[in-house]
């Protein structure tokens, strides 16, 4: 602990501690020595406001060693836990280290229990609704906050319950994903189309190619432009998942519909990112996770989700 | 631990000291002497009606379970035909409520009625006195054997009774964390010697609290320990019934013989036999006057009617009865008019206003409970075929014990609809969380906050649930 420069608010703390302590005994010893006179009406002698007296009621003698067993206690305590300044006591607990022992048991107990998910294949997984119970209430710490609680994300996070995938959905692609994380980078491309007028008429003929409402003549403007963005996206914009390129040919906008967004997109670029899982689940948990996600939109043989 | 030793380890200081009396006062021994009498079947009554529920009850069995079982882990409180959720916690401050209350008018009343008959102190100290009597004797021959050297027989009397007093404090102790853990299991756990760490412990912790309190504070936990014994006091008036002693009538007191005229002799009715001293489970001298260490057990009322049928005299010389009748010498109707002051009769109509509220609510409780969570991911977003959406995340909680499907409808806004699974499993008692997707065509509303209701309900619609919640739609 270095919360201080030196040690002398810790001793100051201990010391105080300790006098505080053994100020209480000697406070318990000197009361516990007193004599009262005895008196016939069975009060204190104290008389005030003229007329009220204070009655005799003595504690009783094992209440006092209560106190006793109080300070016993506390020394005890003192000894054992972090409480004298900077002390961390014989035990040498720590909220840390009670922490790292909460998990370190935790994850003793669910051992077993990720044993037998590992174990399975992800199809298998994404059939049994015991994992998947289990496997919910992991998205739902882990990925619900970008992804939603019904895993359909939102404009910038992907929507994980259809069949379309940016960098593949098979069951390795899933996990690679959630292992390693992703990260999306459209560059800005406005140079490579060509004018401002070109961008738009780029952007008409990507609204086309999901068959939405465009301008068609633009749209025909635009096709010949559009060879720059075919080097990623594919001659007919069906994206690669090879690369992360989305399809632009299918009706999912996950960065907003309509002319301005795509041209804001061409002129801009964008870095979309999806962290990394490996630091902070298991190998059991991702694979788990996998057999999720991977379920969501894959129906397997026995499902019965 | 033995009385003897403990007493040994007390005194620091000699009890008595010359020049004065010290702040710390050494615990007297109490050897209250054994009772018959009205008063004390009813005290009989008592600990053999609150203690065959106490301890029966976690055998009674309902359906295929406890009866009344209170399980912390599942978080579930079985209550009969009730399965209770901590959501219902509103019960317990009912219930609580309602015991303070009928405190309070039976204090008004009756004074320390509670204390005296049914708190679980004085229920337990009976049942341990009473075993105490069995095996050492009454008042007298306990006294003799606890002043009479160490001797074999002494030894025989002493551990039979601790061993008994032990056997009915862990019984105690079983029966306590029998209302969290099946009994049937828990047995079965002992005798298999596999009973839990945690069960062990409270056994223990609740049968040594029992031991020790019903074995050696006894009284001393009324006069140091019990807030409520203080503040009871506080709740007597002068038209409160409570054990007294009828100064007018006993005084001067003094012993004579049967045949003798106490008129003649210039006594009262009080023989000062000291026999309501003797049966005083405080220790006390009800014939100082209202003290706060009376419990209002009225043992000594017992006990002092007996001797004045063998006197001959009239009964009530301690009895129950009120400051203002004592005063003014009213006759028990005088007396009893008084019962129905304004003080009683309005804790008489809270309580009853309380009582039936409580009942009602039991009646026409729900078997469902519903909590809405909004998505914490997005406000709203766009869905195909251009609909506008919002997210929530509804708890649906099942209070019966059988699975039940339910559907989820909303309402609120025009057009609005709920766009995932309508319909919801939950299984027999649980609790599940359910992603609910609501959809309204975009452009049907305004932009800006919307306040809408989810409505759930099972298949048959007994039980249904309004949960009110809010739908965005973005500028």
């Amino acid at each position: 602990m270095s919360d201080f420069t030196n040690n002398f608010w810790s001793w100051y703390v201990a010391a105080l501690t300790l006098v505080g302590i053994i100020g209480a005994l000697v406070l318990l010893w000197a009361t516990a020595r007193k004599k009262m006179p005895e008196r016939s009406d069975n009060t204190t002698g104290h008389v005030w406001d003229e007329d009220l007296r204070e009655a005799n009621n003595p504690m009783p003698r094992w209440w006092m060693w209560l106190f006793v067993f109080t300070v016993i206690y506390s020394l005890l305590y003192l000894i054992a836990y972090p409480g004298l300044g900077a002390y961390p006591g014989e035990m040498k607990w720590s909220t840390r280290g009670e922490y790292e022992a909460a998990m370190a048991g935790a994850e003793k107990e669910l051992a077993p229990l990720y044993a037998g998910f590992s174990a399975k294949s992800t199809e298998q997984l994404a059939g049994d609704a015991n994992a998947m119970a289990v496997g919910e209430r992991l998205f739902m710490n882990n990925c619900a906050q970008c992804h939603g609680s019904d895993a359909r994300g939102s404009k910038g996070f992907p929507n994980l319950s259809d069949s379309d995938w940016l960098h593949g959905g098979s069951p390795e692609k899933i996990k690679e994903t959630l292992t390693l994380g992703r990260k999306g980078q459209m560059p800005p491309m406005a140079a490579a189309v060509g004018t401002p007028e070109d961008v738009r008429n780029v952007a008409q003929y990507v609204l086309s190619l999901s068959g939405g409402p465009h301008d068609s003549v633009r749209a025909q403007l635009g096709k010949s432009k559009f060879t720059a963005c075919a080097a990623c996206h594919g001659m007919d914009g069906k994206g690669n998942t090879a690369m992360g390129a989305p399809n632009l040919a299918d009706d999912i906008w996950l960065h907003g519909w309509g002319e301005q967004a795509i041209v804001d997109m061409v002129n801009k670029g964008k870095i979309n990112e999806m962290p990394a899982q490996a630091g902070k689940l298991t190998e059991a948990q991702i694979h788990l996770l996998t057999a999720y996600v991977w379920g969501l939109s894959n129906k397997p043989p026995a499902a019965k989700l | 631990m033995t009385q003897p030793a403990l007493r040994k380890i007390i005194p620091i200081v000699p009890a008595s000291q010359p020049g004065g009396e010290s702040l710390y006062e050494a615990q007297k021994k109490i050897y209250p002497r054994s009772v018959s009498g009205l008063f004390a079947r009813w005290r009989w009554a008592f600990v053999a009606l609150t203690q065959l529920i106490f301890y029966g009850l976690p055998w009674l069995q309902w359906g295929q379970r406890q009866a009344v079982l209170f399980d912390l882990e599942a978080r579930r409180f079985y209550l009969f035909g009730y399965v209770l959720y901590p959501q219902d916690f509103i019960y317990l401050t009912g219930l609580l409520v309602a015991s303070a209350l009928s405190l309070f008018l039976f204090t008004a009343v009756a004074g320390r009625l509670w204390c005296g008959f049914t708190c679980p102190q004085t229920v337990y100290t009976e049942i341990f006195l009473w075993i105490e009597r069995k095996v050492e004797g009454d008042r007298t021959a306990r006294l003799k054997l606890d002043g009479a050297p160490f001797s074999l027989e002494k030894l025989v009397k002493k551990w039979f009774k601790h061993i008994l007093w032990i056997g009915v404090a862990m019984w105690t102790g079983f029966t306590f964390v029998a209302y969290f853990v099946p009994a049937r299991e828990l047995i079965l756990q002992f005798l298999q010697t596999k009973m839990g760490g945690w069960e062990i412990f409270w056994v223990l912790f609740y049968g040594f609290a029992t031991y020790g309190n019903a074995g050696f504070l006894r009284e001393q936990v009324c006069k140091y320990m019990c807030p409520y014994a203080r503040f009871q006091s506080a709740m007597f008036d002068k038209d409160t019934l409570i054990v007294s002693y009828d100064p007018a009538r006993g005084e001067p007191r003094g012993a004579r013989s049967r045949q003798a005229d106490p008129a003649a002799l210039s006594l009262g009715a009080c023989v000062d036999c000291t026999l309501c001293v003797q049966v005083c489970p405080t220790g006390i001298d009800i014939r100082k006057g209202l003290q706060y260490e009376c419990i209002g057990c009225a043992a000594c009322v017992d006990v002092c009617d007996g001797v004045m049928d063998k006197m001959g005299y009239a009964r009530g010389l301690i009895r129950f009865t009120t400051q203002n009748a004592l005063a003014g010498k009213w006759s028990a109707s005088q007396m009893l008019r008084r019962v129905l002051r304004p003080r009683v009769l309005v804790y008489t109509a809270l309580l009853g206003v309380l009582c039936l509220a409580l009942l009602w609510s039991l009646v026409a409780r729900m078997p469902l409970k519903v909590d809405v969570v909004r998505d914490r991911a997005a406000l709203s977003r766009i869905a195909a075929g251009g609909k506008l959406e919002n997210v929530y995340r509804l708890q649906i909680m099942n209070a019966t014990e059988q699975a039940q499907r339910y559907r989820i409808a909303a309402a609120g806004l025009e057009g609005l609809a709920v766009a995932s699974e309508a319909e919801v499993k939950v299984g027999p008692t649980e609790s599940r969380w359910v992603a609910v997707r609501l959809q309204i065509p975009y452009g049907s509303a305004e932009a800006g906050s919307h306040p809408i209701v989810f409505r759930v309900a099972d298949e048959s619609g007994r039980a249904h649930v309004e949960e009110k919640s809010v739908f965005l739609i973005p500028r």
